[in-house]
This record gives C-alpha cells, sequence and structure tokens, in this order.
C-alpha cells in the first residue's frame, strides 16, 4: 500500500517535472541541431550532428554581444542603485522615528495595486521633455526605487535589536555611520534576496525597454529578441540560439543564489 | 534631535523622491491625460492639446475593439487564474507530500519556467505551437490528434496562450503554497487522524481550510499578474487571429504607442485599473470564513 502510493506520487511527479522542463529542453537542443533540423528534432540528436553555428551567428553576424553586455550593464545598475535607495528607506521605515512614519508607510504598500502600465504614458512624455528617451537613463529611472523593495527590506529589519543601534548611538556613531558599519551587514541575507529580484525583473522586462529604446544599439535582450523575430521568423534554430542566450544568465544566477529566492517569495507572501 | 532635522528623512528622501516623481506624479498625470485630446500633434507641440472631458472614456465604451480587448483579458483572469492556481497547489502538494523524495530537485524543476524571460519563452512556445514543425502537435499524432493551428486558429489562440502562461507561473505559487502548507501544525492531522479521517477528508477539513489566507493571496496576485497581460500575445500573436488575442494593455500599448493617441490610451489604462481594483475588492470580500493564522 505504501508502496504503491509512493510510486504513485514519484510517478506523478517525474511526469509533471518532465513536462515542466520538456520546453526548456526543446529550446537547448533545437539550438543546437543544423539550420532547419528542429522539425525533426530526435533523428538530428541521435545522428549527433550538433553545431554551435547559430551561437557564432548571434555573435558575429547580430551583434548580440552589445545587447548582451546592454542587459547586464542595465540590470547590475538598476540593481545597484535600487537595493540602497530601499535599504536606506525600508531601514528608516523599520527602526528610525520620525513623524507620520507609520501612515507614510500604510500610504506607500497601498500604491502596490498600481499597475506599472499606469503611468507609463506620461512617464514617457516626461523622459521625452527630459531628453531621456532612448538613453539607458530612461531605462534605469522608473526602478531607482520600489514600494516592494522598501517593503521586503522593512520587514526583515523590524528584527534588528533596538539595543544594538542605542548602544552605538551611546558609542557616539552617527546615523550613517550606525546604517553602513552595523545595519548594513545585518541586512545582508535579505538585500541579496532583493538584488536578485531586482537583477531578473530588469533583465526580463519587455514593456518599458521597448518603450524607450528606439536605437537597436541600446535595445536589450529581450527586446532585441522580439524584435529578431521579424526579420528570421523561419530560422527556428537561430531564434532558439537566441531564447538560450537571453534564458542562460538568469537561469544560472538563479540556480546559485536559488535559497535567497525562494526566501524572498515566502517572506513577501505571507508577512502581513 | 529637536536643534537639527531629523536624520530620518535623509534616509527615506531619495526613496520617496523617486516614487513620488516617476510614480505618482505620472499617475495623477495620467488620469490628466485621459480627460485630454493628447495625440500626435500635441507630442510635435503642446498647444494643440486641448480638454475634451469624457469624450475618451464615451469612445471607448462605444468602440468593440475595446470591448474585444477587455473579454479576452476578463477570459484570460477568469479562466487562467483558477487553472493557475489550481495547478500550483497541485504541485505544492505533490513536492510537499511525505513520502516525495528529492523533494528540492522537483521544487527547482518546477520553479525553473518563473526565472525564465518571458519574451524568450514566448518566442519559444511560438514554434512550440507551430501547426506542422511545432512539438505539441507531433506528440499529439502520436494519439491520433489531427494537427492545430494553435496560434492561428480564434477558437485556440487564447487558451495556448493560457497554457503557456500557466506553465511560466504555477512554480511561483507552488512556492508560497508550500510555505503554507509547512505551517499548517501537525497535530491537526493527527487529531483528524484519530477521529478517523482518511486522507482526502484531513486534506478537505484541515489543508483547505487552513490555507484559505494563503490562497487568497495567491488568487489576489494571480488577478493583478493576469490583467496586465501584454508580452505573450505581443511576441505570440501580435493580438490576432482578427484580435482574438488583443489584450487591454496590448490595446493601450497599440494606442499609446504606436498611434500616438495618448489621451485615449490613457481612458484605456484607467478603465483596467478601475476594473482591477474592483476585483482585488470582490475577491477580498468573497474571502472564505474562518481562516487560518496570520
Amino acid at each position: 500500500m505504501r508502496l504503491a502510493r509512493s510510486l504513485l506520487l514519484h510517478g506523478a511527479l517525474v511526469a509533471a517535472a518532465t513536462l515542466t522542463l520538456l520546453p526548456l529542453a526543446w529550446m537547448v537542443a533545437a539550438s543546437l541541431v543544423p539550420a532547419g533540423g528542429s522539425s525533426d528534432l530526435l533523428a538530428n540528436l541521435r545522428s549527433g550532428s550538433l553545431t554551435l553555428a547559430h551561437y557564432d551567428a548571434l555573435f558575429t553576424r547580430l551583434d548580440l554581444a552589445r545587447t548582451l553586455a546592454n542587459s547586464a550593464g542595465l540590470a547590475a545598475t538598476v540593481t545597484a542603485i535600487s537595493v540602497f535607495v530601499n535599504a536606506l528607506a525600508g531601514y528608516a521605515f523599520a527602526k528610525l522615528r520620525f513623524a507620520g512614519r507609520d501612515r507614510l508607510f500604510r500610504g506607500l504598500v497601498a500604491t502596490l495595486v498600481i499597475p506599472g502600465q499606469l503611468g507609463m504614458l506620461p512617464l514617457f512624455l516626461l523622459l521625452k521633455q527630459l531628453g531621456l528617451v532612448n538613453t539607458y537613463a530612461g531605462v534605469v529611472i522608473p526602478g531607482v526605487a520600489s514600494v516592494f523593495g522598501i517593503f521586503l527590506v522593512r520587514q526583515y529589519a523590524l528584527s534588528i535589536p533596538q539595543s544594538l543601534l542605542d548602544a552605538a548611538r551611546i558609542d557616539g556613531a552617527g546615523e550613517l555611520r550606525i546604517f553602513t558599519s552595523i545595519v548594513l551587514p545585518l541586512l545582508r541575507p535579505i538585500l541579496v534576496t532583493l538584488a536578485i529580484f531586482t537583477f531578473l525583473g530588469t533583465w526580463n522586462d519587455f514593456l518599458w525597454p521597448l518603450v524607450v529604446l528606439t536605437d537597436d544599439r541600446l535595445y536589450t535582450l529581450p527586446v532585441a529578441l522580439a524584435n529578431l523575430l521579424g526579420e528570421h521568423v523561419q530560422d527556428v534554430e537561430l531564434m532558439m540560439a537566441g531564447a538560450v542566450l537571453t534564458v542562460a544568465p538568469v537561469v544560472v544566477l538563479f540556480a546559485a543564489l536559488q535559497r535567497y529566492y525562494m526566501q524572498g517569495i515566502v517572506t513577501s507572501g505571507l508577512r502581513e | 534631535m529637536r536643534r537639527r532635522a531629523n536624520p530620518a528623512w535623509l534616509f527615506v528622501a531619495p526613496a520617496l523622491a523617486a516614487i513620488a516623481l516617476f510614480l505618482f506624479v505620472p499617475v495623477f498625470a495620467s488620469l490628466l491625460l485621459s480627460f485630454t485630446d493628447f495625440d500626435i500633434y500635441a507630442v510635435a507641440a503642446l498647444r494643440n492639446l486641448r480638454f475634451v472631458g469624457f469624450a475618451n472614456y464615451q469612445t471607448l465604451l462605444a468602440e468593440p475593439l475595446f470591448w474585444q480587448a477587455l473579454r479576452n483579458t476578463l477570459y484570460f483572469v477568469a479562466v487562467g487564474g483558477p487553472l493557475s492556481v489550481a495547478a500550483s497547489l497541485a504541485a505544492a502538494l505533490l513536492v510537499n507530500a511525505r513520502l516525495a523524495r528529492c523533494r528540492p530537485l522537483f521544487r527547482t524543476a518546477f520553479f525553473l519556467p518563473v526565472v525564465t524571460t518571458l519574451v524568450a519563452i514566448a518566442v519559444v512556445w511560438r514554434y512550440l505551437y507551430h501547426p506542422r514543425i511545432g512539438l505539441i502537435n507531433q506528440l499529439l499524432a502520436g494519439f491520433g490528434v489531427a494537427p492545430i493551428d494553435w496560434l492561428g486558429d480564434p477558437h485556440w489562440a487564447m487558451p495556448a496562450i493560457l497554457l503557456m502562461s500557466i506553465w511560466k507561473n504555477f512554480g511561483f505559487n507552488m512556492i508560497i503554497f508550500v510555505a503554507g502548507l509547512q505551517a499548517i501544525p501537525e497535530r491537526l492531522y493527527e487529531a483528524a487522524s484519530l477521529d478517523g479521517a482518511g486522507p482526502w477528508r484531513q486534506f478537505r477539513y484541515v489543508t483547505l481550510p487552513m490555507l484559505a489566507p494563503t490562497a487568497l493571496f495567491v488568487a489576489v496576485m494571480t488577478m493583478i499578474g493576469g490583467f496586465q497581460l501584454f508580452a505573450e500575445p505581443y511576441v505570440m500573436t501580435q493580438g490576432g487571429p482578427s484580435n482574438h488575442t488583443l489584450s487591454v494593455v496590448l490595446l493601450m500599448f497599440q494606442e499609446g504607442f504606436r498611434y500616438w493617441n495618448m489621451g485615449y490610451a490613457a481612458a484605456i489604462a484607467f478603465v483596467l485599473f478601475a476594473i482591477l481594483l474592483a476585483g482585488t475588492a470582490l475577491q477580498l470580500k468573497l474571502r472564505p470564513l474562518g481562516g487560518g493564522p496570520t
């Protein structure tokens, strides 16, 4: 009875995992077979005629190395800025006293229901006035601070012992000094979590870079890939190589820092 | 403290300034924009701008294309949402089962689609759905199913996008459900077991009620995400065939950034926001009574 249930359970687990991974496996396999080979993928894989030609084409003919660098640079920039800005604010909302603090925080949290698209049109016009359309700064700007990030840091910072901060104050440490030498190290786990969220979010973002960037030399990978589809829709294998190039960095990053990522979802989802 | 400005303000100032400038001001401006006829001429010179009252909203509500986009989006939310939550719950129950081995491995496998780039994945699925060379039709052919033009057939295009979206997202809610399952005290199951409840009744009378708060959170977040459907139809169908996958956000994008009818597009955004708020309020109101721990 127990064995039968175990078999059934593991059968279901393996079947579900296979179905889940199949599209990703197909993407990788199709990117490695010669042009036109994806329609009979198994035969091509069996005959062992694998090639890196499509990746070669991406980097030589299509200049995707630049796009890859754009994506990495933008995601890193947004992550660095927003983690710092959100850490400052999140800590202050948790541990520093100022007039109207809790009311302000509740107000911020209420804005989480506002979808990002709502302010997108005026924001674009604002950036246009500032001459920031079609620049990296225009892509970075909406990501400088996020209510979600402040929320995440605050929830974590609440657990910092007040006595620790008071002791430092008695020793004459300034607030900024306390933040950099005591608070930041204590916040490290949640900042790593926030950094992964932000990096992945920026890397994967599509609508905003699509709106702001018009020059294909500035494109990020998702925008470039969607654009590439227009000209190369018949080149299945080439497109799959592009998809692998776009997906692989974030999958590797996630695999390396998985623990922090999962914890972050639970923190944001369950604490009120 | 009294003599100098409170240093706490220096900590929150950068974040508040950024949020005010890049979120609050644009959202408020968007509301104003929706009462103007801001179009390509106003983009060129602002003096071409006129205040038109509710005209954009009136046009919108009389426009069949908007209703079609709204119907498509509601279908995506109302059919896809529950299916997605159910898939997440099923996956959570599987990986959290007491007998399950290699839990972290399966959990990671189920979660992997979540971190992938939506645009790249939409490109991949576009080919998986290809009527002739696509993997899905090839697999179905093994069961004797005639080829289906998934993304070209008005009846199948939206369900196809929906299936992909569930595959992409179910791992996220699964993690939240697993945390919710692990928070249920073991003694409740022991008590139920002593009372003679089998696995199904334990699930029905212990697991489900205890998971209700988690499920509510998941349902609301999934709904909010669903209303923002954009990249999937943009990449896979461009809203076609004959607008059967046109979503509200895609319509807003096309009106605003392709035809520069920004006043009209802002009105679309606000109607979407109003529906989203109403949907959230409705779900909170329908909250099942007797929730578990907070």
